[in-house]
């Protein structure tokens, strides 16, 4: 089948960039998207044009490096599924698709379709763990965790930091994200003792990032890759305001 | 040269004990003095700069990633053993010790293997406390299953995310590091700018060299540059021919392919591998009555069944295929079938314990695993040589220190499933913050900066390269040239290997290499993000690695686990060792591009678990 695609191309980050169009004719339906790409950009090699720049490395969902829009939708169309992982057969000839990098304050554009997410390790660097010193932890078993909690907690846990939430969210916010964190951790009782700590210092960081704030609109939830749920952001403003409450 | 493995004798039990109480140390107040430059931020890298850092070392920790939670570690789906005799199985330290020796085919240290056994239970420790949501039973207590090679349940896990999970825990903890330890972490892509770093220690965690065969497992952006380039200025290649082939991946669909994707080995514990009992037989799996079916792993090898070891159940589903009984369009195929299991324990228990990999094999091949048996095929997933390292992680450069799969020590010529995830963070939670110490304490340091000669010398290297590459301007593209090198690599040193083969190998590889050189097309320039440009780098270190990986192979002149040589086998078709020749470690010296490298050899001694024929029957 043929697809047509339209790429934002934007050579660095000082570039105003632009949309520009290209066909790839024969595409098969066994192919993932990101091969679509790959073979897009040998053709255009051999065109002496310079290839597509976009972000990837496992290619099996779990490194959170790919993503792009697709025709306005985080990862395109299919719900629970990173960009890697979008296979052909979900499109049929003709279709016309326009592909543009996550669009946020926080994440810079590096190249066409290539953005920065330092932000969000930056989120992460202020509060996003349990502070263990290696080789100071009891028995495995010493703890206890309820089935139940361990896994609301591997829920939340499961995020891949690709920050489709941010690009989907009106506000750009990082609230899906920053939850995320902060359930995985809260629902575990080694995380109890920084639990307030954690959401004050990683909702302040998210903030200085210049994140926008969460209005509850859902659209984070309804393209993030691993379904992560809305539950989470609850969790976060639970904890961030018995943390303010209590003055910590 | 004479390969001093500094390995401790003695009583196996204490010998970590003793070594480490033996390793001089650097006092709390010093240790902030000390720049330590880590390579990687994968299990090993990240849990050694966390750890590191937490020390209270300076620790510069870089990834080509735009972030040190995206290290290809975050990909291991199955688990990680740990000898914690949770289930009262009969699992122990020594077991875990004796199963990782035996299943690397009697090719590792068994020093390094018997720490490595003994850290395993600590390292589970670490992962709770750091907070990975290991399964649990409903009693609250930590859950396991089994993996191939072992007769005890001692793998812990995540769902199918147990390395996304124990990266994590370890990006986390080195994220915790950055307020204070000044540990930071870069992306010089980005630019192009050159720079050089300076440190009183490296120490390289950058995973394996699958990717030389193009199609792998690893991620796109898994490479041997860092450890190549260090081979060229002197460190001991070790084993490069000891490359693991994983028996459950999605088979290749076409042409375009440019990535394989693994089915985690866990599935082995419920699901059936057979192919039809007829050639050719091409009738729809549901069709094929159970008279007509041969499961093959369980008939030749019933004590193991499924679950034997990588090695023999890549080869047997190549045999199988190689009758003419493979499976699917291309007949390179078996079938992993979860009829049984589903009819056992219902679908609901298998969506539990395997929904994500069955959403995964959906997405990609558009089948339902539920219904129709899974197709699988063996691909290139872990490679156990790496750098030569001493029992202290240090290779035979002073300073440099080797760590998780880039380097050859604990798992011989095969590893076991679930123990990659145990090597790199008993490397960089245990193993080399206890080490790297004593180097730092017994050497004094003059100041070296940008000014010094090697440091010029290696800055306009890299400029001369990438020149190079991008004045080159050929016909044909980087993937085009690392496709067709991955194609003879695969053909004549993949699952089975044959004299002539790797001779025909040999003979074109480097004429293609040189061709590479003046015929590559690298559009745009050096000066900003490219990633043809990056690409171009790392594939012309493959040529050269891959020349390498056969000339080792070529010389090994003996089966053993992942190597595979035709002309060396028992009667019923395994791996036939030869322990009298080859009981070493190959460490190969580099003497210049396409001039024959040197040959150490490090002697092999087992005190403990004696060579025997593998036997999983």
């Amino acid at each position: 089948m043929r697809i047509i695609l339209h790429i934002w191309r934007q050579r660095n980050a000082s570039d105003k960039g632009k949309m520009s169009r290209y066909e790839v004719p024969d595409v098969n339906h066994e192919m993932s998207f990101l091969q679509m790409l790959d073979v897009l950009n040998e053709d255009l090699i051999v065109r002496n044009e310079e290839p597509v720049a976009f972000d990837h490395d496992c290619r099996e969902g779990i490194c959170g490096m790919c993503g792009c829009m697709v025709n306005g939708m985080a990862h395109g169309p299919l719900p629970g599924t990173t960009l890697c992982q979008l296979h052909m057969r979900h499109f049929k000839d003709g279709d016309e698709l326009y592909l543009e990098p996550w669009r946020a304050k926080a994440f810079p554009v590096v190249k066409d379709l290539v953005v920065d997410r330092g932000a969000l390790d930056r989120i992460i660097a202020a509060g996003g763990y349990i502070s263990v010193a290696t080789g100071s932890a009891p028995d495995g078993n010493a703890v206890l965790v309820p089935k139940e909690n361990a896994e609301r907690s591997m829920d939340a846990a499961a995020c891949i930091g690709c920050g489709a939430c941010v690009a989907m969210c009106p506000n750009a916010a990082a609230a899906l994200f920053t939850g995320a964190k902060i359930a995985h951790l809260g629902l575990l009782p080694q995380g109890q003792p920084e639990r307030e700590q954690r959401a004050i210092a990683m909702v302040a960081q998210a903030r200085q990032e210049l994140f926008g704030s969460c209005t509850n609109i859902g659209e984070c939830e309804a393209v993030c890759p691993k379904e992560i749920k809305l539950e989470v952001i609850a969790r976060m403003n639970a904890d961030f305001i018995r943390a303010s409450l209590t003055g910590r | 040269m004479e390969l001093n493995s500094k390995s401790p004798t003695g009583p196996i039990e204490t010998r970590w004990e003793r070594h480490r109480f033996n390793l001089k140390l650097v006092n709390p107040a010093n240790k902030r003095k000390y720049t330590i430059i880590v390579v990687g931020s994968g299990l090993a890298g990240g849990s050694a700069a966390a750890s590191l850092a937490e020390l209270g070392y300076n620790v510069d920790c870089f990834c080509f990633q735009d972030s040190p939670r995206r290290a290809h570690s975050i990909a291991a789906q199955g688990g990680i053993n740990a000898a914690k005799n949770y289930h009262n199985d009969g699992d122990s330290v020594y077991r875990l010790f004796y199963d990782t020796v035996k299943g690397g085919d009697f090719r590792a240290r068994e020093s390094n293997v018997y720490r490595l056994a003994g850290i395993s239970l600590n390292i589970i420790d670490q992962c709770v406390a750091q907070g990975v949501p290991f399964a649990r039973e409903y009693s609250g207590y930590l859950d396991n299953r089994s993996f191939g090679g072992a007769q005890v349940s001692r793998t812990f896990y995540a769902r199918g995310q147990t390395g996304q999970q124990l990266l994590l825990g370890a990006y986390q903890a080195l994220e915790r590091q950055i307020g204070f330890a000044r540990g930071i972490v870069t992306r010089d892509l980005i630019s192009g700018k050159i720079e050089s770093h300076f440190a009183d220690a490296v120490v390289l965690g950058t995973g394996g060299y699958g990717n030389v065969y193009y199609l792998s497992t690893n991620a796109k952006g898994c490479n041997a540059t860092a450890i190549w380039r260090a081979h060229k200025r002197g460190a001991l290649f070790a084993n490069p021919c000891f490359t693991q082939i994983h028996p459950t991946c999605i088979p290749v669909s076409g042409e375009y392919q440019s990535k394989l994707t693994l089915m985690s080995e866990s599935l082995r514990n419920d699901g059936r591998v057979w192919v039809p009992e007829k050639k050719g037989d091409k009738r729809a799996p549901s069709q094929i009555p159970e008279a007509e079916r041969d499961y093959f792993l369980e008939r030749k090898y019933p004590s193991f069944g499924n679950l034997v070891p990588r090695d023999v159940a890549s080869r047997n589903a190549k045999a199988a295929c190689d009758e003419g009984r493979g499976v699917g369009e291309s007949g390179l195929a078996v079938y992993l079938d979860f009829r049984d299991a589903i009819e056992r324990l219902g679908a609901s228990v298998i969506k539990e314990r395997y929904g994500n990999l069955f959403d995964m094999y959906n997405r990609i091949t558009g089948e339902d695993p539920y219904k129709d048996p899974m197709r699988i095929y063996p691909a290139i997933h872990y490679t156990m040589g790496g750098l030569w390292v001493d029992y202290n992680l240090m290779s035979n450069v002073p300073g440099l220190y080797v760590i998780g799969e880039a380097n050859f020590s604990d798992h011989g010529a095969n590893r076991l499933g679930a123990s990659a995830l145990m090597q790199g963070l008993a490397d960089g939670y245990f193993v080399l913050p206890n080490t790297i110490g004593d180097y730092l304490a017994s050497n004094k340091f003059e100041k070296v900066d940008a000014s010094h000669a090697a440091a010029r010398e290696a800055e306009s290297d890299v400029q001369a390269v990438t020149r190079k590459l991008l004045d080159a301007k050929g016909k044909r593209s980087v993937d085009s040239y690392h496709r067709e090198l991955g194609k003879i690599m695969w053909e004549h040193c993949g699952m089975a290997r044959n004299t002539e083969g790797l001779k025909h190998a040999l003979a074109l590889i480097p004429p293609l290499r040189e061709q590479y050189w003046s015929d590559v097309k690298v559009l745009g320039s050096g000066e900003e993000l490219n990633q043809s440009l990056e690409k171009a780098g790392r594939v012309a270190d493959f040529f050269e690695l891959a020349e390498l990986m056969c000339r080792d192979a070529l010389e090994r002149n003996e089966s053993c686990g992942g190597h595979f040589r035709e002309e060396y086998q028992t009667p019923e078709g395994e791996a036939a060792r030869d322990d009298e020749n080859f009981a070493y470690a190959a460490a190969w010296g580099f003497q210049g591009v396409g001039q024959p490298p040197v040959l150490h050899k490090e002697p092999l001694t087992f005190e403990y678990v004696h060579p025997s024929q593998r036997s999983y029957k």
